[in-house]
C-alpha cells in the first residue's frame, strides 16, 4: 500500500516572530499544513496520510482537521520525534501498527511547509520508489554552488550542471528504508540531514524527480512573504 | 485546494497561477488527455483581435480534454473513474434554446479557465463518465460531439428530402461532421469537397469526394455543412449556395475573424435556412461517448489523431502547439504537469 508522511514535528524556532510552528500559520486564510494535507489527500493513491505532529501541537490539529472538514477516515496522526528522520520512522511504526506490513509499501515523505507540492510531483514519485525503491525530487541548481571548508575561503566551484537543489517529496519502499537504516553505524545516523542520505550512504541508487520551483519550502520570514504572492498567482516561462 | 492554472498571458507566454479553489459540492477531476482545437491555436498565436485578447487574457486554454476523477464529495462518480470534462457552463435552465446558444453561460477556455490545470473542479452534471474508450480518443469527445450537434440541428430544421448531404471543407471538422451523418442519416449520400487531395483521401467512409475547382457545374445536394472558416469560408458558402437546392438547409460551422459578403439574392430565391452551429451540450456529449463505445467509430475517430509526446513543462506545451501547426489533423497529448 502507498502512504503520505507530511513532516511537520518542528516547533518553528528559524520563524522567530511567531511562537507557532509555522506549518500552522496562514497562507491566504489556511494553515500551511492544511494546504499541503488537501494536495497530498487530492491524490488518490494514497491509502492514508500520515501527518508526524510535535506532541505539544497534536490536540491544535485535531482541532485543524475538525475546522477545514478533512475526510478523518485517510488521515492519522503521528507525534513527531527528535529529528527528521526519527519522524519518519515513527510513522512507519504506526503504519505498521494501522495495516501491518507488506513487502511493496511505500512512503512518500513530504515537508509539511511545502504546501505548493503537485499533483505531477505527487504520482512520480511513487510509480519511481515502485520501480527503484528510493526517489528524491530535485530541481537544477540556478545558482552556482560554491563549496567552502572553512568557511573563509573557496575551496571549491561544481560544476553547475550536475548541482541540483533537494526538495521533496523523498520516497522509499519502507522495507528497503528500514533494513538500510538499521545497516548505518550510530556516526552515520548522526550525518544524516534527509532519508535520502540513508540510501545514498549505503549505495542504493537514488532516481531524481523534477520538482517545481515553486515547491518551496516556506523556512523564514521572507519565504512566508514570498508564499503568500505566490499563492495569488505569479509569471513563468 | 492550491490548484496550479498553466495561463496564456500574452501570445506565446504563458505564466503559473496559483489559486486556492473551494472543492465543495464540485467533482474533481485530474487531466490526463487534452485535443488543441483552432479556438486555441487562435489565441495562443494572437490570431484573434487585439481588443478581444486584452479582454480574454490571461486564461487557461484547451477545452477537449478527458481525464480521472480525484475525488467526489458528491458521490455521483467513483475516484479513478475515467471521464470527459464539459467546457460549456449554463448558469441557468431554458427550455426554449440549447445551453451552448445562452448568452449567460460559461465557456472554459472562451470565458473562464480551460483545461490547462492540475485539476479541473466541475460540478458533476459537467461530467460524463467515458469508461473504456482509450483517453487519446475519449480527448476528442468535445470535438465529435459538436458535429453530432451539428448533425442534430439540420435534422431539426432540414426538409425531410435527405439524399444528398454536401460537406464543404476538408480538416478534422469535415470528418467527424461527415463521421456523424453516417451515423445518423444512414441512407445519406455524404458528398465532401476540398481544396487537397491528401486530405480528402482520408474520407474512405463517405461517397464521393471533389476538389473544389473540379466540382460539376450541374452538382446539387439537398443540405450542406460549412467546416471551412477563415479565409475559405467566403467561397465554402457561395458554393453552398450556388449548389443547393431550393429550400435545403446550410449549416455554417467554421469560424471567420472577418465579414463574409454572401449572394442573399440566391438564398432568398431558393427559400434557403442558414443555421449556425457551433459547441455542444451535455446531451451531445453523452451522444458521443455512447458512439465512441463502437470499434468502428474509434478507428475512424483515430485515424485524424495525431498524438506528440507528454506535456510535462511549459517548454513542452510550446512544442505541442507548434506540432500541431504542422499536422494535418487533431494534436492531442498526454498531460502531464
Amino acid at each position: 500500500m502507498i502512504y503520505g508522511a507530511i513532516l511537520a514535528g518542528g516547533s518553528g524556532t528559524r520563524m522567530h516572530v511567531s511562537s507557532m510552528p509555522k506549518q500552522f500559520l496562514p497562507l491566504r486564510g489556511k494553515p500551511i499544513i492544511i494546504h499541503t494535507l488537501e494536495k497530498m489527500l487530492a491524490c488518490n493513491k494514497f491509502h492514508a496520510v500520515y501527518l508526524g505532529v510535535h506532541p505539544s501541537w497534536m490536540s491544535y490539529m485535531y482541532d485543524l482537521l475538525d475546522k477545514y472538514n478533512i475526510e478523518t477516515d485517510r488521515v492519522r496522526l503521528a507525534q513527531g520525534g527528535e529529528t527528521r528522520n526519527g519522524t519518519i520512522f515513527k510513522i512507519i511504526d504506526e503504519i505498521k501498527r494501522d495495516y501491518g506490513e507488506n513487502d511493496d509499501d511505500i512512503i512518500v515523505t513530504h515537508d509539511a511547509v511545502r504546501p505548493f507540492v503537485t499533483l505531477r510531483i505527487l504520482e512520480e514519485n511513487i510509480a519511481a520508489a515502485e520501480t527503484y525503491g528510493a526517489c528524491d525530487t530535485v530541481v537544477c541548481a540556478t545558482d552556482t554552488i560554491v563549496r567552502s571548508e572553512n568557511g573563509e575561503e573557496i575551496s571549491e566551484i561544481p560544476n553547475r550542471e550536475f548541482m541540483y537543489q533537494g526538495q521533496t517529496p523523498q520516497s522509499f519502499k519502507i522495507k528497503l528504508l528500514k533494513e538500510l537504516y538499521a545497516q548505518l553505524t550510530n556516526e552515520e545516523k548522526e550525518t544524516l540531514t534527509d532519508a535520502c542520505k540513508i540510501c545514498v550512504i549505503k549505495n542504493v541508487p537514488v532516481k531524481l524527480i523534477k520538482g517545481e520551483t515553486l515547491n518551496m519550502k516556506i523556512t523564514t520570514v521572507n519565504d512566508y512573504e514570498i508564499a503568500e504572492v505566490i499563492a495569488g498567482g505569479i509569471k513563468l516561462d | 485546494m492550491i490548484n496550479y492554472i498553466y495561463q496564456l498571458i500574452n501570445p506565446q507566454f504563458f505564466s503559473i497561477k496559483l489559486c486556492d479553489v473551494n472543492t465543495d459540492g464540485k467533482v474533481l477531476v485530474r487531466p490526463k488527455y487534452m485535443s488543441i482545437c483552432h479556438a486555441d491555436q487562435r489565441y495562443y498565436r494572437g490570431q484573434r483581435d487585439m481588443k478581444i485578447l486584452s479582454k480574454k487574457l490571461p486564461m487557461a486554454l484547451i477545452h477537449e480534454c478527458c481525464g480521472e476523477v480525484l475525488h467526489d464529495n458528491t458521490g455521483t462518480f467513483k475516484s479513478g473513474q475515467q471521464v470527459v470534462m464539459i467546457p460549456n457552463t449554463p448558469t441557468r435552465k431554458l427550455n426554449y434554446i440549447y445551453e451552448n446558444y445562452d448568452e449567460k453561460s460559461k465557456f472554459l477556455s472562451s470565458s473562464d479557465d480551460g483545461f490547462m490545470r492540475e485539476f479541473v473542479d466541475l460540478s458533476p452534471d459537467r461530467v460524463v463518465p467515458c469508461d473504456g474508450i482509450p483517453p487519446h480518443i475519449a480527448c476528442i469527445t468535445e470535438f465529435y460531439s459538436v458535429a453530432l450537434h451539428a448533425v442534430e440541428r439540420m435534422q431539426n430544421f432540414a426538409h425531410s428530402h435527405r439524399d444528398e448531404i454536401a460537406i464543404l471543407g476538408d480538416g478534422p471538422l469535415a470528418y467527424v461532421v461527415a463521421s456523424s451523418i453516417r451515423e445518423r442519416i444512414p441512407k445519406a449520400h455524404i458528398t465532401v469537397i476540398g481544396r487537397r487531395v491528401r486530405k480528402l483521401e482520408r474520407f474512405s467512409f463517405v461517397d464521393k469526394t471533389y476538389l473544389a475547382y473540379d466540382l460539376p457545374q450541374d452538382y446539387s445536394c439537398d443540405h450542406a455543412f460549412e467546416c471551412c472558416g477563415g479565409e475559405g469560408s467566403y467561397d465554402a458558402i457561395n458554393d453552398i449556395i450556388k449548389h443547393i437546392r431550393p429550400q435545403g438547409t446550410v449549416l455554417l460551422m467554421g469560424v471567420s475573424e472577418n465579414q463574409i459578403p454572401i449572394d442573399t439574392r440566391t438564398i432568398l430565391e431558393k427559400g434557403l435556412t442558414v443555421v449556425g452551429s457551433s459547441r455542444s451540450g451535455k446531451k451531445n456529449f453523452e451522444d458521443a461517448v455512447a458512439l465512441m463505445q463502437t470499434q468502428r467509430i474509434r478507428r475512424r475517430l483515430g485515424s485524424i489523431i495525431y498524438e506528440d509526446a507528454p506535456v510535462r513543462s511549459i517548454d513542452d506545451i510550446h512544442r505541442v502547439f507548434a506540432t500541431d501547426q504542422d499536422t494535418p489533423f487533431k494534436t492531442v497529448f498526454q498531460w502531464n504537469l
